[in-house]
């Protein structure tokens, strides 16, 4: 805005006018900003709470559209975990922990190092081995699951751990790798610098300069490739077995008493088991996860 | 993850930047790099080494099945046989939608054989890809450009988009499953009696509002990440010199934020492409909504090695997308991922 004095009134009141209808310009902009945020809202949480809703509400009231829970029940949740109809939720669970923890232990443990080469070292073919790491990430999961699947009958493995955790690794590694370099390229590496100044071997600046400096992005690259080893649908689909299947085919495959009857509520309950520790931890680690995801695209 | 300790000058965030760290050059450099080369060596093998057990070997052992025939009983003779050679017969018979018929040879693959809907799971796989692409493309750039404003409870907004994005993908089929299911809230809302995963076209777009609904955020991040790069003073300056806000948006914003969305755009559309979960579970790719993944997984019951030979085809058509998007689209992702523009968070 001018705020240039001018000696002639007229000028002065052209000039009041011209501000009052910016001003007002600015009040319907921040008008249409918070109807857009709103209607942002109701779309990407709409559906989400449905879920919930749904999730406590008695069988016969399935169908049920009230906005608010009427006909509250916990009983679903308990259906979710029944295992007189085939179904395994609570064993699903259990796995999907195990293999999420597995996979990303070994990710991390791998991983780290890559992310701190590539993110600290120069060296000759830097970015092909980038190049390589991002293409694998991108890897279509199909390719690889049919030579998997005759490998893993031929051995005996179908249906057991290794065979859902080592699949998961390709598709973990890459994400790790990648989102670890984009946040290492962030840290204060002058303090590396600092302690080899003052003596250290770079393996001992690594050590106990950057590892606790590292602490935070570490832990964040550990939530995100939970998350996706949490998810993992397509691989477990055809190589668990109903002992090991984790919840993602434990819910895709939900049975219900009667064959022809869909169990929506106990679906939906089995959903918001598996989804709301999650969201949770999404929300929590909302700062840290964003820059996570975004890191490799735009840095 | 503080910048500020960081002496190295920022740089113009939207010119991306060079590599981080260079040590002065001068005496000791080739050296410096030779002994940091090594280094590097043993940090990569790991990785590199379980890559190419996990990615690399299973991708070279399926290149060699798809040249091998399947074995299975001869419809002709009733008789076990073993597989053998095929050359690129495996290949031939998905492009040319081509059975095996009895007694030897090949012919076209009767509707509703897997081998019959190879050129149709291939449209239906693009036609996914482009308009889900596309959707999210907008929706993401529109929400971007909300969560970009200052307002009060803008990190409740940004907070939110992450829901979608942090539920499983089984479980937001099964959820849109749910609210599409004949008497669900989809129908009542709208006041339609539609079968949603039970016809043609309304099938089709029931996957495609699930995926927009769960993907969008995730290119609403990128975008808006991409968005915060841009420095105010740019916008400042142009409004001083008296652009309109379309003249903004056009020339400054999409040119700047561009190097970010077609990152976003290249990504999204390598997972579209190999989109699996949602149609799965939400139509079992009934009425036209078989991927080609949905194929390769309904084949490998019936053949290893000819469903090694469509997923290598899946494969190959993803890669040349890939290469599409980087040679002639101007998507640089390992550009884009090397630079370390320091942005404002």
């Amino acid at each position: 805005m001018t705020t240039a004095t001018a000696d002639a009134s007229a000028l002065r009141a052209r000039q009041d006018k011209g501000r009052r209808a910016a001003q007002n310009r600015e009040k319907w902009a921040q008008g249409r900003t918070y109807l857009s945020a709103a209607i942002i809202l109701l779309w990407c949480l709409a559906p989400a709470y449905w879920m919930v809703v749904t999730a406590f509400r008695e069988v016969g009231f399935t169908y049920d559209t009230s906005i608010l829970p009427t006909h509250v029940t916990l009983d679903n949740f308990n259906t979710a975990f029944d295992t007189s109809f085939g179904n395994r939720f609570g064993q699903a669970l259990l796995n999907s922990v195990f293999i999420g923890v597995v996979v990303t232990a070994i990710s991390l443990l791998i991983g780290v190092f890559a992310a701190y080469a590539l993110a600290r070292l120069n060296f000759r073919g830097k970015y092909l081995v980038l190049g390589f790491i991002l293409g694998a990430s991108m890897f279509p999961g199909v390719a690889l699951i049919t030579p998997l699947f005759q490998l893993f009958t031929n051995i005996g493995w179908m249906g057991t751990y290794q065979a859902l955790i080592i699949p998961n690794i390709s598709f973990v590694l890459p994400l790790t790798v990648y989102t670890m370099t984009s946040f290492f390229r962030e840290m204060p590496w002058e303090l590396e610098e600092s302690a080899r100044v003052d003596g250290c071997t770079q393996g001992q600046a690594f050590r106990k300069v950057i590892m606790p400096l590292a602490a935070p992005a570490i832990f964040t690259t550990a939530i995100l490739a939970f998350i996706s080893s949490w998810n993992e649908f397509l691989i477990a689909s055809q190589l668990s077995s109903d002992a090991t299947q984790p919840v993602t085919v434990a819910i895709a495959n939900f049975a219900g008493a009667q064959p022809n009857q869909i169990p929506y509520t106990a679906i939906m309950a089995a959903g918001t088991i598996v989804t709301i520790p999650l969201v949770i931890l999404v929300l929590v680690f909302q700062r840290k996860i964003v820059a996570g995801l975004t890191a490799g695209a735009v840095k | 993850m503080s910048t500020e300790l960081n002496p190295t000058p920022v740089k113009s965030p939207a010119s991306g930047g060079s590599p981080v760290h260079h040590p002065p050059k001068g005496v000791g450099e080739d050296n410096r790099i030779a002994t940091q080369g090594r280094w590097a060596a043993w940090l990569l093998a790991p990785t590199v080494i379980a890559l190419g057990i996990v990615i690399v070997y299973p991708i070279i052992s399926a290149i060699v099945m798809s040249f091998q025939k399947d074995a299975g009983l001869d419809p002709a003779t009733g008789l076990f046989t073993q597989g053998g050679s095929a050359g690129i017969q495996n290949y031939v018979n998905w492009l040319a939608q081509q059975c095996s018929a009895p007694g030897g040879g090949t012919v076209a693959c009767p509707p509703g054989t897997l081998g019959g809907q190879f050129w149709s799971a291939t449209a239906t796989t693009f036609f996914f890809t482009v308009v889900t692409v596309a959707l999210e493309t907008v929706l993401g750039f529109w929400m971007a450009m909300i969560m970009a404003r200052t307002f009060r409870g803008r990190s409740l907004v940004r907070a939110a988009v992450l829901v979608p994005w942090a539920i499983p993908t089984a479980v937001t089929a099964k959820l849109w499953f749910f609210i599409f299911a004949f008497e669900g809230i989809a129908n009542k809302l709208f006041n339609t009696t539609i079968l949603w995963t039970g016809s043609q076209w309304p099938a089709k777009w029931a996957v495609i509002i699930a995926d927009v609904w769960k993907t969008t955020p995730f290119m609403a991040l990128l975008i808006l990440a991409g968005l915060q790069m841009i420095p105010a003073e740019v916008y400042e300056a142009a409004k001083v010199d008296g652009a309109t806000a379309w003249q903004r948006f056009r020339l400054i914003t999409l040119p700047l934020v561009k190097p970010a969305l077609m990152v976003a755009v290249l990504f999204r559309t390598l997972d579209a492409l190999r989109m699996f979960d949602l149609p799965y579970i939400l139509t079992g790719g009934a009425n036209n909504t078989t991927t080609l993944s949905i194929l390769v997984i309904n084949q490998i019951r019936q053949g290893f090695n000819s469903a090694a030979a469509l997923s290598t085809i899946t494969f190959i058509i993803i890669f040349l997308v890939a290469f599409i998007f980087v040679r002639f689209l101007g998507a640089n992702v390992v550009e884009q991922s090397g630079a370390t523009g320091k942005g404002k968070k």
